[in-house]
């Protein structure tokens, strides 16, 4: 491949001309990264690309992975908070009437478990692998609108603060964590605890959107030379198609939310049967975007196992074209499904059914990309790690919760187990077995990418089996209690129904569980303190991330990588090709064609700001104080266009003129 | 990793237009979200009309020539808008100025006729669901009408600045362009939603 | 160790099969729908049990295997991967043929069950309430119209058709030894048929989370042959037992004079509230409170005298009653059966 092949045909003169004809200010140019050696390049580009020292500098930083590992923790801390609501939780339920938790504190438990797991920590961690780890694998310097992308924290983080400040107020909100209309409106949810609810969906809404546009325009226009759609990584497919359901779901969230308050705040009647609203037109809004929502889970897990495989299996995934396709088809599905969450309502039996058929479908993209997965490692024995014990236990966990959802498909079967723990035992074997195993799994893969170190496998194999036994011992039995009779979201259930020993030992596999997180963090801060330096590419993977330092540099790459397979460096082996050319005096990073991936134009990258964190402090306090008066989003008005407006005007560096 | 230099990128220009550009793309990305909200909210409209075919009840059909105003200064202002676009994609200075000042007119414009489109719906949110929906519908579009001319008219006074002459400024204004189109295409269906299905029955 | 295994399986069992016979379990099925359902369930959960271990083989497998020869990554074998192609597409079409199959059989399930009870000639209309149930008995003729609360009597044998509504919040309609549930929401009337084949009492409870007392709004259906139906229906048209003893006659005093008639009916009595339970046979009733408690003179008691204790959230407000009077409550109403 030479480079008059990659260089762009699109002639550049022309737009030079044109520009020449035109009002353009002349170019200014600078120094190329052509021919430099090394240590003066590295040094350069430092300078350039670096986060300035200090607090300010740490709050302006736009630096993708400054602001990755900032979600990752976050989205953690409240992996742990939305674990400890789940223990309080079984605790009270291990033996019928307990009484050590009443319903009002109950319900605010359960509640804040479901929207702290759904909202605060799967949806942003996800995102923030992707984060992290899209640029880097396409071979770009950062994701593309890097300050809407600093925002988008600041923004997750203060819709998080917030909901768990109001639990700590005893505002939280009691109402599950999908909100239904009547329960959650004006007139049966006095107080502002489902006004929490409403406006804490729509705030950390605005941020995984922000995330999921910002990743589609790095996918599409910031791939390294020669990386043509065949050529994208797995993982870079995963979060690619997860950007796009994002992009098409989460409106219906905000729509259904901002319904919510309307009516609950300036007396709107959107739910309310009595003036010509109805009820059920929530659950078709919210499970419109529910249903895509565990797939936003779930496809970027999908995106970690196909990445995690080839590494251990030691050869590329089998089916790269059929994983893609399932990828894209899961996408679309996912959105012809909604209504198997609403069978229970009375609907009408023909248009259920057609449900039951496109849920029942879904299953077979998803056996694609296991039987591919599984295929892979048929050559084989695989090398056995931590990362690929974790893929193991997604296999075996994942595969019974699919397996369950063909069950819950059919609309007959559905009624007898709707809202039981059957359900809760489902949803918990798809999303701990589909998307948290991958997520551990991910976790000691890439920690030594991001810190430096590895992390200890000895402590891995011991957290892999107490998370395994622990999940197992807790989650399984829960089919059989719901298919007993116990329904979800109660607090306590009669002695004379027999529950008790069974949830005793769910409740004791429960704190194991949990105890295998505690074992996990500890791992972590082993790691990062202890941990034995990594190199470059501890697991002689093949995707462009491990072609750079551990942890990267700021500015990523020395120079952009050119992509001739879809494993690079496994390709690549002597020595890495290289584009050259760009500027290192300023943010320049490389824009190419969307589906070739030819170099088209040297695009500079935003410079690091503080507007973003103070839009965000507008844009919450604004959706703060709309739930006391519906005139704050007036008065909200000025500080949010101020900010905006601070954030987009161009401050003479280059980055904002060129 | 050892590197051997393969592709020469030194002589690619710094910005591009259209889809070329990542801000293009950008705008596209939010276009289809912003999309899909009104979608939802027409869909819900038209879910609770079926379900309440009487639903109006004795309220008068909304009275339709403020939004019909609007409509008309919306669509007369795609020929500007056009031509501004033109003249962006160009890199022409005088007639993007020149532009922006008509199309920041032609944004005010239609906002301050959709004042009275509120009144004029002949109903208030609070009284039923059906104007529930029409309140909401409408305050959906002006909410982006509102957002996009004030985009507009900072823009506006950037391209009177020194730092309007560079070539990411055309493209910005590009991209305003191509969601002033979006804007306007989308109060088409919610205009007929709002004024006419009213009046089927 | 040795003995650890086997006491460990035991307890396993103890634990996971003493729910299998239950009250209120979709595995111990009692009517024709229930067993449809339950027959259903098991023959799901095998197949996908039976596909779960083929996976489950395939996964081990390969642990099974010597390791990759190769160090080279990308020197693949392109005749095995041919034929993996072929194994994968056989298991997809394998997977595509069950999901087809699955899809079909549920259908017909669901039309086998739909006509369950399309022949049923009592109709019961159940309207959900924040956290009790009402019940009212439809009737050609008005004066054979009967409302009373939480537990629902039926012919055994028979089908009876329950409309289900909701007064405020969505509420769910469960008794899974007999049947699936359906929703009770408010602005729309449901349409669920039951049969209990046998004359027995079943156990259900509200499915859908409705608020603080979800937990606490159970129900029970009490099938009997149709001629002690017919008795029990003719019973609870006839207006409460007056009163004879005398602490019972200060009793009914007091209802009538305290907050209690704001809320609660007593057929022949001037007391007609209407959004609580209908009270005017509460003691033949077999649970007080929507089968939080047992009924008795005791529980009576100890529900008037702290409702908020044992159903905190409840609707039910605490009526200040001394000792005494809150006896004569309680003979009064223990009269009304």
């Amino acid at each position: 491949m030479s480079s008059a092949d990659l260089a762009s045909e699109r002639a550049p003169a022309t737009e030079r001309q044109a520009s020449a004809e035109g009002d353009l200010a002349p170019e200014h140019d600078g120094p190329r990264d052509t021919g430099m050696d090394d240590a003066m390049l590295h040094g350069w580009l430092a300078r350039t690309w670096g986060t300035a020292p200090g607090i300010v500098g740490a709050l302006s930083s736009v630096d993708h992975k400054v602001i990755a590992r900032r979600y990752l923790i976050t989205a953690f801390v409240f992996l742990c908070l939305g674990g400890l609501n789940a223990v309080a939780m079984r605790i009270q339920l291990s033996g019928p009437q307990r009484g050590l938790i009443g319903p009002d504190l109950y319900n605010q438990l359960f509640t804040m478990h479901g929207v702290t797991m759904m909202f605060l920590f799967a949806v942003p961690i996800v995102q923030a692998t992707g984060i992290y780890l899209v640029p880097l694998m396409v071979g770009s310097r950062n994701i593309a609108f890097p300050r809407l992308n600093a925002f988008s924290y600041w923004v997750y983080l203060s819709g998080g603060v917030f909901a768990w400040i109001s639990f700590l107020l005893n505002m939280a909100p009691d109402v599950g964590w999908f909100a239904y209309v009547p329960l959650s409106g004006p007139e049966f949810a006095p107080g502002k605890r489902a006004d929490v609810w409403a406006q804490m969906i729509t705030y950390t809404e605005v941020s995984s959107l922000a995330v999921a546009v910002a990743t589609i325009v790095t996918v599409l226009k910031q791939r390294a030379p020669g990386m043509s759609l065949d050529k994208i990584p797995l993982y870079v497919w995963a979060l690619l198609v997860t950007s796009f359901v994002v992009v098409f779901a989460m409106p219906a969230v905000m729509i259904a939310s901002t319904f919510l308050i309307l009516d609950r705040l300036v007396g709107t009647h959107i739910f309310n049967p009595a003036e010509g609203g109805d009820a059920l037109l929530f659950q078709h809004l919210f499970w419109f975007f529910g249903h895509p929502e565990v797939y936003i889970i779930f496809l970027p897990a999908t995106g970690m196992v196909s990445a995690i495989i080839p590494v251990f299996a030691r050869r590329p995934v089998f089916g790269h074209l059929g994983l893609v396709l399932s990828l894209i088809a899961v996408g679309f599905l996912s959105f012809g499904l909604w209504v198997h969450h609403m069978f229970a309502t009375g609907l009408p039996r023909l248009g259920a059914s057609f449900f039951t058929a496109s849920s029942m479908m879904i299953a077979i993209p998803n056996g694609v990309q296991i039987f591919c997965w599984l295929a892979t490692f048929w050559d084989g024995r695989p090398v056995i790690r931590t990362p690929l014990l974790f893929v193991f236990g997604f296999f075996v966990i994942f595969v019974i919760g699919g397996l369950t959802g063909v069950m819950l498909a059919s609309v007959p079967l559905d009624l007898q187990v709707h809202d039981t723990y059957f359900v809760v035992a489902h949803f918990h074997y798809v999303l701990i077995g589909g998307s948290v195993f991958p997520l551990l799994g991910a976790a000691y893969f890439w920690f030594p990418k991001i810190s430096g170190r590895m992390l200890s496998e000895r402590l891995g194999r011991w957290h892999f089996w107490l998370a395994f036994i622990g999940f197992n011992a807790a989650f399984f039995p829960m089919h059989l209690v719901g298919l007993w009779g116990m329904p979800r979201r109660v607090y306590t259930y009669p002695a004379e129904l027999g529950w008790g020993n069974i949830n005793l030992f769910i409740s004791a596999g429960a704190i194991l569980f949990f105890l295998s997180f505690v074992l996990f963090a500890f791992n972590l801060v082993h790691g990062a303190l202890k941990g034995a330096p990594a190199g470059d590419n501890p697991w002689d993977a093949g995707t462009l991330e491990w072609a750079t330092s551990s942890p990267p540099p700021s500015y990523n790459f020395a120079r952009i990588p050119v992509v001739t397979h879809v494993e690079p460096l496994w390709a690549e082996r002597e020595a890495l090709p290289v584009a050259t050319g760009l500027r290192v005096d300023v943010r320049e990073l490389l824009i190419s064609t969307v589906a070739e991936a030819h170099p088209d134009i040297r695009e500079k990258s935003a410079a690091p700001s503080i507007w973003p964190l103070l839009a965000a402090v507008a844009v919450g306090g604004t959706f703060l104080f709309s739930i006391f008066t519906p005139w704050a989003i007036v008065w909200g008005a000025a500080p949010v266009a101020i900010t905006l407006t601070g954030w987009f005007w161009p401050k003479g560096a280059p980055e904002d003129e060129e | 990793m050892n590197q051997r230099p393969a592709v020469d990128l030194s002589g690619l220009p710094t910005f591009g237009h259209g889809p070329r550009s990542p801000t293009w793309w950008g705008t596209l990305g939010f276009m289809a979200l912003e999309g899909m909200g009104f979608a939802l909210a027409a869909g819900a409209y038209l879910y609770l009309t079926t379900l309440w075919p009487t639903w109006r009840l004795s309220a008068p059909v909304p009275d339709h020539w403020p939004g019909t105003i609007v409509t008309l200064l919306l669509i007369v202002s795609l020929v500007p808008n056009h031509f501004l676009a033109r003249s962006a994609k160009q890199c022409r200075m005088v007639p993007v100025r020149a532009g922006m000042v008509v199309m920041s007119l032609l944004g005010l414009a239609p906002l301050a006729v959709r004042w009275f489109e509120f009144p004029a719906l002949n109903i208030y949110w609070d009284t039923n669901a059906y104007g529930s929906m029409l309140w909401v519908l409408l305050g959906l579009h002006t909410t982006h009408l509102i957002t996009d001319v004030g985009d507009t008219i900072v823009l506006t006074v950037l391209m009177f600045t020194r730092h309007g002459c560079s070539g990411r400024r055309f493209g910005d204004v590009g991209d305003n362009a191509f969601y002033w189109d979006f804007v306007v295409l989308t109060w088409i269906p919610i205009y007929l939603l709002i004024y006419w299905v009213p009046r089927l029955g | 160790m040795k003995r650890l295994l086997p006491m460990a399986f035991a307890a396993a069992g103890t634990v996971f099969l003493q729910g299998c016979a239950g009250w209120q379990s979709a595995l111990d099925p009692k009517g024709p729908a229930a067993s449809e359902l339950a027959w259903l369930i098991w023959f799901f959960a095998g197949l996908c049990a039976v596909v779960w271990v083929l996976v489950m083989i395939a996964l081990a497998a390969p642990l099974m295997m010597r390791a990759r020869a190769q160090a080279q990554p990308l020197a693949v074998d392109a005749g095995a991967d041919d034929r993996k192609l072929r194994v994968v597409m056989i298991a997809v079409g394998l997977t595509t043929a069950i999901l087809v199959g699955l899809t079909l059989l549920s259908f017909f399930a669901d039309r086998t069950l739909a006509a369950i009870g399309s022949d049923a000639v009592l109709t019961v209309r159940v309207t959900g309430h924040q956290w009790w149930w009402e019940v009212r008995y439809e009737d050609a003729t008005p004066s054979r119209i009967l409302t009373t609360a939480n537990e629902i009597h039926i012919p055994s044998g028979e089908p009876v058709r329950l409309l289900l509504t909701s007064n405020d919040v969505i509420h769910s309609f469960w008794i899974p030894s007999l049947a699936g549930k359906l929703d009770l929401i408010p602005g729309h009337m449901n349409v669920l048929d039951i049969k209990a084949d046998k004359p027995g009492v079943y156990r259900g409870q509200c499915a859908e989370f409705c608020g603080a007392q979800h937990a606490n709004m159970g129900t029970f259906i009490i099938a009997e042959p149709r001629a002690k139906f017919d008795a029990w229906w003719n019973d609870q048209l006839q207006p409460a037992a007056a009163p004879t003893a005398d602490e019972a006659k200060a009793g009914e005093e007091l209802f009538l004079r305290r907050p209690c008639v704001m809320c609660h009916r007593i057929g022949g009595t001037p007391a007609g509230g209407t959004v609580a339970p209908d009270l005017t046979h509460i003691a033949s009733r077999q649970t007080l409170a929507a089968g939080t408690l047992t009924m008795s003179r005791g529980n009576l008691a100890a529900w008037i005298a702290d409702p908020q204790g044992i159903k905190p959230g409840s609707n039910m407000p605490v009526v200040e009653l001394s000792g005494d009077e809150l006896n004569a409550v309680v003979a009064y109403l223990e009269g009304l059966k």
